[in-house]
């Protein structure tokens, strides 16, 4: 039997914030694009974004693009590429207006502006006070967004398909990119989807830690693809820990609530991030108030009968603020901790929540990998055919650690340059290359594996222990016993993954299918993170080791690139060179 | 805790029926959700959809104890036994918990659920008033879960034809728009004895939405701009 083809000038995988604004673009152009999603477009995880996104309008008081970036570059804790940073940071204001264009129901200012809040690392003048540069609808940000970018293209009459999973990427001998193969869930069909340029955004992967923000859909689906198709992914042992995850749910509270005056207390009450950072307090880098909290917690001062996490108190803003501004957080810490915020604090730990790394692309888009010739060989060698964008791609804009506002922008601005970075290609006038013979074959087989198997284990013990080593190995702070011991686990669970069996053997919207497909992916991930993380031996951003405390430029001012074939790293250089500004040159990190 | 879950799958079952489950709870599960998943860890057949486990992307909706709700943000401690599970009624069912949402999909894509106005934008924002913002709360927050369509006598029987709460709670959403110049086109679209006149005020849907929005409300404030309009 051979596998249907069709044929698309473009396909987006992935229909979060950074797949629509590409796709947006695309079908504005009159592009024949399809966008796959496994879950309908508007319940993509960028719907759970918080607190804002970040742009340098000055609504509030003086602000610029320039200290944006240098509140970026600092947050990378120097390992973002300057000139994407800038190419963000520039781009931000127009990004923004051009969303509240597009109906963006934005909070407002008594001068009908857009209201903007302080967040964490946004600072006027380079570190020297707060500024407020988070744009916010609410505390629903990423829910306000992702609606009105589902509205824009329904409006441009985008081609969705829906629960569809994309399984592997087609790439030929020359080693282009020429589309995916995909599952079509509801049937249990598999088709070729073949395009004359792939865009990947398939957003995170947080499910391959046990406690996480992150949606269930968030498997590095994109990650493992890429992988599986010999292309390196960068920087994959920088993962944030969110300060505040609801206590025992993981459940994200924005950092907004700080933002707003919500403040962290240990169990004497003590706000405690005057000590660790004097200057912007509970609103410094996201890896600095973690690891303060962990501290915290490790030295005694943690709450509750197990003092294993902190309180994030709020009730001191009052009910009007609370409720206007801060809606979901009181119904989720209600409904998640069994508290109203108004009269009491909200119990929180750090929790994973994004990842930093993921596959290296350029400022357009395009995926870019090490060139084959062993010596001397371009590290920024396009793959032709093959984008990626929003928390799937590195391009890196948060380096070793991001800004918060900064993921909804990077999904935007990014999602808008790869979009007309494609359409100035004019696909339409170009014939698709031919397709490789056993294009769907590497799928295929995967498939046929997974139905055939029996008596292996089953797809949520494998699962459930991968994030277990994870959590337990590649934690807040790390050191070289403890992740040398977690690579083992995590090789030994890669073997146990290839022989896992479902007892669902029907076509028809088989879940436990499309569950064994994702664990391939989390175990790309973990790999790539776990093997990355003990690698670099030094402390930088969200990557601490106890045993290496210090940041090491000489060393180690260098993008990690990890290979799934035989777990190899490679390193290329970051890029301190701005587009057109000078460079930041990296110095000490204190907030 | 015991359950009662709706099972069908096309291709084994000649027709649906219930099936009755058991499963020890950890004391960490505190939602529905929670101990869907662990009956899926033991039976990966149980199929349902899900993704953010927050009650914010609406993919969880089902008919739980003869209520429509999100599995994420139902409280298993609130919950009779056995806990009767259903597919949300009036659509059509792929499998089990998962049901065939285009005609859902449909109506809201009817009222054209976008933004228009083609005037020049200008530089930067368009300015709306705090007071105009205002309006769009307890509107925009929807995550077309289809609880409330679903649980609304009238869409039941006119699917194709009545545009259902969540439909018209974003036709308002974007009449109540400062910045929408298309109030006119979305009212003709919608001033016909089936698309919005249907809704005989049941307010099944207002009980029902995970959300706490009101559609009735919403579908009341159409009516009186229309009537204003005809006078």
């Amino acid at each position: 039997m051979t596998t249907p083809v069709r044929q698309f000038d473009a396909v987006i995988v992935g229909a979060g914030g950074a797949g629509m604004r590409a796709s947006l673009q695309l079908a504005a152009a009159g592009l024949n694009v399809a966008v796959l999603s496994k879950v309908f477009p508007t319940r993509s995880h960028t719907v759970a974004a918080q607190g804002g996104i970040g742009a340098s309008l000055g609504n509030m008081s003086e602000d610029n693009w320039l200290w944006h970036m240098y509140d970026t570059i600092k947050g990378s804790d120097w390992l973002g590429d300057q000139d994407a940073i800038e190419y963000m940071c520039r781009m931000a204001p127009k990004v923004v207006y051009e969303l509240e264009h597009f109906g963006m129901p934005f909070d407002r200012n008594a001068d009908g502006t857009i209201y903007q809040r302080p967040f964490g690392g946004h600072s006027a003048n380079f570190g020297e006070k707060p500024v407020q540069r988070a744009c916010a609808a609410a505390d629903r940000t990423g829910h306000a967004l992702l609606h009105t970018l589902y509205q824009q293209n329904v409006r441009a009459r985008t081609q969705f398909f829906v629960e569809w999973m994309a399984l592997d990427l087609v790439r030929d001998a020359d080693g282009d990119v020429l589309g995916v193969v995909a599952l079509d869930m509801e049937t249990g069909d598999v088709s070729v989807l073949q395009a004359k340029t792939t865009i990947f955004a398939t957003g995170g992967a947080g499910r391959i830690f046990a406690a996480s923000t992150n949606a269930f859909i968030n498997t590095g689906d994109g990650l493992g693809m890429t992988a599986r198709a010999g292309i390196p992914l960068e920087d994959m042992e920088f993962w944030q820990f969110h300060p505040t995850g609801v206590y025992g749910a993981g459940v994200l509270i924005t950092e907004g609530v700080r933002g707003e005056g919500g403040i962290l207390l240990n169990c004497n009450g003590e706000r405690f991030m005057e000590r660790y950072a004097p200057n912007l307090k509970d609103l410094a880098s996201r890896d600095v108030v973690s690891r303060s909290m962990d501290q915290e917690i490790k030295e005694g001062r943690g709450c509750g009968p197990n003092k294993d996490h902190v309180m994030l108190k709020l009730d001191h803003l009052g009910p009007e603020v609370i409720n206007k501004r801060l809606p979901s957080i009181r119904e989720i810490a209600i409904k998640f901790a069994n508290v109203d915020p108004i009269k009491e604090p909200i119990p929180v730990v750090p929790t994973i929540h994004y990842m930093m790394g993921g596959i290296p692309t350029n400022i357009h888009g395009q995926v870019v990998a090490p060139s084959a010739s062993s010596s001397g060989g371009d590290p920024n060698a396009v793959v032709e055919g093959f984008f990626a964008v929003g928390e799937c791609a590195c391009v890196s804009v948060h380096g070793a650690n991001r800004l918060g506002t900064n993921s909804l922008l990077d999904l935007i601005v990014f999602g808008r340059a790869a979009g007309d970075f494609i359409v100035a290609q004019n696909l339409p006038a170009r014939a698709h290359k031919p397709l490789p013979k056993d294009a769907a074959d590497r799928a295929l087989a995967r498939l046929a594996h997974i139905d055939a198997a029996n008596g292996g284990e089953s797809v949520a013990q494998v699962g459930a222990d991968l994030r277990l080593a994870m959590q337990s190995h590649c934690g807040v702070f790390r050191n070289a016993v403890l992740l040398g011991e977690g690579v083992a686990k995590v090789m030994e669970i890669a073997e146990r993954a290839k022989h896992v069996t479902i007892t669902d053997k029907s076509r028809t919207f088989n879940t436990a299918r499309v569950e064994a497909f994702e664990l391939d992916n989390l175990v790309e991930t973990a790999k790539a993170t776990i093997v990355s993380a003990a690698a670099r031996e030094e402390s930088r951003g969200a990557q601490a080791r106890s045993d290496f405390p210090l940041r090491d430029d000489v060393q180690w001012l260098k993008h990690t690139l990890w290979y799934s074939d035989g777990n190899r790293l490679d390193y290329k250089p970051v890029n301190l060179k701005p587009l057109s500004v000078d460079a930041f040159p990296p110095k000490s990190r204190t907030y | 805790m015991k359950f009662s879950i709706y099972r069908y799958d096309p291709e084994q079952d000649a027709k649906p029926y219930m099936k009755a489950y058991e499963v020890a709870l950890d004391p960490h599960d505190r939602m529905l959700l929670d101990a869907l998943i662990r009956l899926k860890a033991v039976d990966d057949t149980l199929s349902f959809r899900r993704s953010c486990r927050e009650g914010v992307c609406g993919s969880d909706a089902m008919n739980i104890n003869g209520k429509n709700g999100l599995a994420c943000i139902t409280n298993l401690r609130e919950l009779a036994q056995p806990v009767v599970l259903k597919p949300l009624p009036g659509l059509p069912v792929i499998r089990d918990l998962i049901v065939d949402m285009s005609q859902f999909f449909k109506q809201y894509h009817s009222i054209k659920p976008y933004l228009v106005n083609d005037t020049p934008p200008p530089q930067k924002e368009r300015l709306q008033s705090p007071a105009d913002r205002e309006e769009l709360d307890g509107l925009y927050e929807c995550i077309l879960c289809a609880c409330c369509s679903t649980a609304c006598p009238s869409f039941w029987w006119n699917p194709d034809k009545f545009v259902g709460p969540a439909g018209l709670l974003q036709a308002y959403r974007f009449i109540a728009d400062s910045r929408d110049l298309a109030t006119n086109e979305r009212l003709d679209n919608l001033n016909d004895p089936y698309r919005l006149f249907r809704c005989h005020s049941i307010m099944n849907c207002v009980d029902v939405c995970p959300k706490s929005l009101n559609p009735t409300r919403a579908i009341g404030k159409i009516k009186d701009i229309l009537v204003r309009r005809a006078v």
